[in-house]
């Protein structure tokens, strides 16, 4: 077993993400699927800083997960804040724009 | 901080000569992977909202393993207190505002989407595995230079001076996250706050016009045998009073009426005080019993 086992277990679970992020209608699993997504490439970063012998890559991963919180609150404000408007968290519900 | 240095220490990363992984990481990895693939199709596949937001928390406390595992005892520990301390538990308070119960319509709006979406995530995985198997890694290095002084002193000087602007600004993104998120679900009050005073006036008003009680409704009657809820209590010339029922249970049709019960408290009392009910009182009863409007008797009657 090599450090490439893990960075395609990174890209499998990135495209998880991905498919979720595509398939799924209710807004608070997509949500999640692109929490999944950033998870995957902090995996990768992880496995990187330790195939370089590097902290940076540590460090990248850290401040990922600093922005994925913030993205998350924000993110969930913006659909609790549509639920009570539209009585709804599925996206294909939130056409406010449509006409 | 000696904590880390020691789960540090308890699981090192063993690199061989030759840049393979060896020892338990290995075993760690086959258990894990397959369990992080699976949750994460768990998430795809699931139809609930909390079950997928549970499949998510296992990918997500099983990375912090393999983050341990890499060296990376500072991400493993953050990760479980970030990710699944946090921002899953805000997942998790959302879905109880949005409705426990939420789950996603199979209704598409656009034709095929669904598969679609899935053949694209399929194409994404082969090229991402493709790419990656193909590519010729350097030899890994490890982290044990770089895990020197311990993994977290060794991240502490990094972030305190390559990337101390970087970390103020993640500073400033938090704040204004949360002043964003205050903004986004304040509420505007729209007409006069309802305060006890006005709740107090509408229900004396609601009373006053025979559309409610003031008082609390009557409790449930108790007999010899019987203090349930499904039984009527009786008013003071013996007759059930209806609302001592809970209405669920009326419109049920699952409440018990006074005669399923008289024979009963009538053998008890006759067993208690050893004297018969005499013939004048029984009559009495059943003639309570048969007037009673929810009786089998009335209705058959009509």
């Amino acid at each position: 077993m090599t450090l490439t086992h893990y960075l395609i277990l990174s890209g499998i679970l990135f495209s998880i993400g991905a498919a979720t992020v595509l398939v799924r209608r209710n807004a608070i699993i997509v949500f999640m699927g692109i929490e999944l997504m950033l998870n995957a490439t902090n995996l990768a970063f992880v496995t990187f800083a330790r195939m370089h012998g590097d902290l940076n890559g540590q460090i990248m991963a850290f401040f990922v997960m600093v922005v994925a919180a913030a993205e998350v609150v924000v993110g969930l404000a913006i659909i609790v804040a549509i639920f009570r408007t539209r009585r709804s968290a599925s996206v294909d519900d939130v056409n406010l724009l449509k006409n | 901080m000696t904590n880390l240095a020691v789960a540090a220490e308890v699981a090192p990363a063993l690199l061989t000569e030759t840049g393979d992984v060896g020892g338990g990481e290995v075993v760690l990895f086959w258990i894990l992977a397959p369990i992080m693939v699976l949750a994460a199709l768990g998430l795809l596949f699931v139809r609930r909202a909390v079950h997928a937001a549970f499949m998510v928390i296992i990918v997500m406390i099983s990375l912090a393993f393999l983050y341990t595992a890499q060296d990376a005892p500072f991400l493993g520990v953050a990760q479980v207190v970030v990710y699944t301390g946090a921002v899953m538990m805000l997942f998790l308070f959302v879905l109880m505002l949005v409705g426990v119960d939420a789950s996603d319509s199979l209704v598409e709006t656009i034709k095929g989407q669904r598969w679609i979406g899935y053949l694209l995530g399929l194409g994404l995985a082969a090229v991402l595995v493709g790419v990656i198997s193909a590519t010729t890694m350097p030899r890994p290095i490890g982290m044990d230079d770089a895990n020197a002084d311990t993994n977290p002193v060794g991240l502490a000087r990094l972030i305190f001076s390559d990337w101390v602007f970087t970390f103020e600004l993640a500073g400033v993104l938090l704040v204004i996250a949360a002043v964003g998120a205050l903004v986004l679900t304040h509420r505007q009050r729209i007409g006069a706050p309802q305060k006890q005073k006005e709740r107090a006036d509408r229900r004396v008003l609601a009373a006053a016009s025979g559309q409610t009680h003031l008082t609390p409704l009557p409790a449930p009657g108790v007999y010899a045998r019987s203090n349930a809820v499904d039984t009527p209590a009786l008013d003071a010339s013996g007759r059930p009073i209806e609302t001592s029922v809970s209405r669920v249970l009326r419109i049920r049709g699952q409440e018990r009426g006074i005669e399923d019960l008289a024979s009963a408290t009538v053998d008890v009392y006759e067993s208690i005080t050893g004297e018969e009910i005499d013939a004048s009182r029984a009559a009495e009863i059943s003639e309570i019993t048969g007037d009673q409007p929810n009786s089998e008797e009335t209705t058959e009657g009509e």
